[in-house]
């Protein structure tokens, strides 16, 4: 991946001056560079990585496994496209192995999530079998460490 | 029992480091962020850490020969080929050291006898000057200028040459500057030395770090080679601080001393790390490129950052670490220092740590995330404004 990209994954708020001190270019071509990538959908947004668990008590996650019937024509895209427009789900993405969709579903409380699943996932056509896994604590996320007790173990200075 | 008795002058009369004390205070308070430490943050890439596993798995855990194990010496004598285009027998060029550091005292033991001077440029690595006088050797610093980006030069050691100089030490790329000698800056050098009898220690250990410009040892100057020792080690180039290996390599008839000296102390070098070392330069260019293109980032936002501060920096070429100037803000090293861990807590080296013409400066490590070097500047830009 490009190293402009790689940092900004690290860290998107860097700025655009930064950045090109860092990758000993202009600002300018920085700039450019970015909007390049938005246009072309290789930046898809710019978010905070945020310890839900933390800044809401009310809160609960689960990854939920779905069989399904691939459409012909559409094969998986139509059923996956479906489920994305639901605002609960927050990542869908198509699997290799025992199922085909996991999906990332996000509620208040865990009767919100099962009723997600039994009410809207699956009532769906192609919809064969659902299994819910909820996520009780969130060690990595997006490349960071979520516990605040990381230790730097280096102490020698010379 | 009064130990001090006891205990050797030689030993005792050598001063501890001061700034350790400081750094335990900084351990001690909480939300303290360092630029500090002098070792890599990266792990050590990983197919050297599963060499040293199938090592440990098949069990060859023995003594390897004094020197070190030959496909290793072999390695390195390949490795230094390749990079400096210089030439040793690893049969009797070579020996294997627990770090850098050992090579060092190896060197220095070898070759200094009582009152002998061994010249040390500085600032520079706190070990050289305890480890001369160990040896019964007198140390002659030379206070590099901040002006000559702290590189050498020949007046100012010309100035310090005597009847009883036996040693050079030529610590580039330097800990604590940055600072690195151009093939111009050591061909100067090397015409002081020219027709003496001064040995060079050319300690090489930050070699791979180097921004733009290729490394370049002062073995591979004309007339050079017969009486330099280089050392390096893995501990920098491959992220390996804690496997302790390192090597020095030079004119057979002294690496055989050192070797006896290595044989009686030391034995021989940890072999899983050895194995390990073997790997490393066999398959390791590529983790070095990739980490050397990420200091090379974080060293460009730091230089632009601190001058923009206000905290003259001059660009250093080599290692991880920059040395800007704090003298805008009227306080000692020392002072500037202390009042920063206190009021920001941000710890980093004063500049006097690696000897007297360091006063004014203040050393930063970069070996630390891009993320955690912003934090640390925020704070430190706090401070600058407060002062």
């Amino acid at each position: 991946m490009d190293r402009l990209l790689t940092l900004l994954q690290q860290n998107a708020r860097i700025s655009t001056k930064q950045l090109a001190v860092m990758l000993e270019t202009t600002e300018q071509e920085v700039i450019e560079q970015i909007e390049k990538y938005e246009a072309d959908g290789i930046i898809k947004g710019y978010t905070a990585v945020i310890n839900r668990e933390k800044a809401d008590k009310n809160y609960v996650a689960a990854i939920i496994e779905l069989k399904v019937t691939p459409k012909t024509d559409f094969g998986f895209d139509e059923i996956a496209k479906k489920i994305t427009e639901y605002d609960e789900v927050e990542s869908v993405y198509l699997m290799s192995g025992g199922y085909d969709l996991a999906v990332i579903v996000t509620g208040q409380n865990f009767k919100d999530i099962a009723m997600f699943v039994a009410k809207r996932l699956s009532l769906l056509d192609s919809v064969v079998s659902t299994a819910t896994h909820f996520l009780l604590t969130r060690y990595k996320d997006r490349g960071i460490i979520m516990s605040n007790e990381e230790k730097d173990e280096r102490s020698i200075l010379f | 029992m009064d130990y001090n008795k006891i205990l050797s002058k030689k030993i005792t009369q050598i001063k501890p480091s001061g700034i350790r004390k400081f750094f335990d205070i900084a351990e001690q308070m909480s939300g303290v962020i360092s630029l500090g430490v002098g070792e890599p943050d990266f792990k050590t890439p990983y197919n050297i850490r599963q060499e040293a596993i199938s090592v440990l798995e098949a069990g060859r855990t023995k003594y390897t020969s004094n020197a070190g194990l030959i496909e290793l010496r072999k390695e390195i004598c390949k490795y230094l080929e390749r990079k400096n285009n210089l030439k040793y027998d690893p049969a009797h060029q070579v020996v294997v050291t627990v770090g850098g550091s050992e090579a060092i005292d190896l060197c220095v033991r070898a070759i200094i006898g009582n009152g002998d001077e061994v010249i040390i440029p500085e600032p520079s690595f706190v070990c050289y000057s305890p480890i001369v006088t160990l040896a019964g050797g007198v140390s002659v610093p030379i206070r590099m200028k901040a002006e000559n980006e702290f590189r050498l030069t020949a007046e100012e050691l010309k100035e310090k040459i005597t009847d009883k100089t036996k040693l050079l030490i030529l610590p580039f790329p330097n800990n604590p500057t940055g600072a690195i000698m151009e093939k111009e800056d050591l061909e100067k050098i090397a015409k002081v030395l020219e027709g003496t009898d001064i040995m060079v220690l050319s300690d090489e250990i930050y070699s791979e770090l180097t921004y733009g410009k290729k490394h370049v040892s002062i073995a591979e100057i004309d007339g050079m080679y017969e009486r330099t020792i280089v050392i390096n080690g893995f501990s920098k180039a491959f992220a390996m601080t804690g496997w302790r290996l390192g090597f020095a390599v030079g004119a057979a008839p002294i690496i055989e001393q050192m070797t006896k000296i290595h044989q009686f102390g030391i034995m021989s070098s940890p072999t899983v790390s050895q194995y390990a070392a073997i790997e490393a330069l066999r398959n390791g260019e590529e983790s070095i490129v990739s980490m050397r293109k990420e200091y090379d980032m974080r060293r460009r936002y730091l230089v632009d950052a601190f001058n923009k501060m206000g905290l003259e920096c001059f660009e250093p070429l080599g290692a991880f670490y920059i040395f800007p100037s704090i003298k805008s803000t009227k306080l000692s090293s020392n002072d500037f220092c202390e009042k920063l861990l206190y009021s920001q807590k941000v710890a980093v080296v004063p500049g006097d740590a690696f000897g007297e013409s360091g006063e004014g400066h203040i050393r930063i490590s970069y070996a630390y995330s891009i993320n955690h070097l912003m934090e640390a500047v925020k704070r430190i830009d706090r401070f600058i404004n407060s002062l």
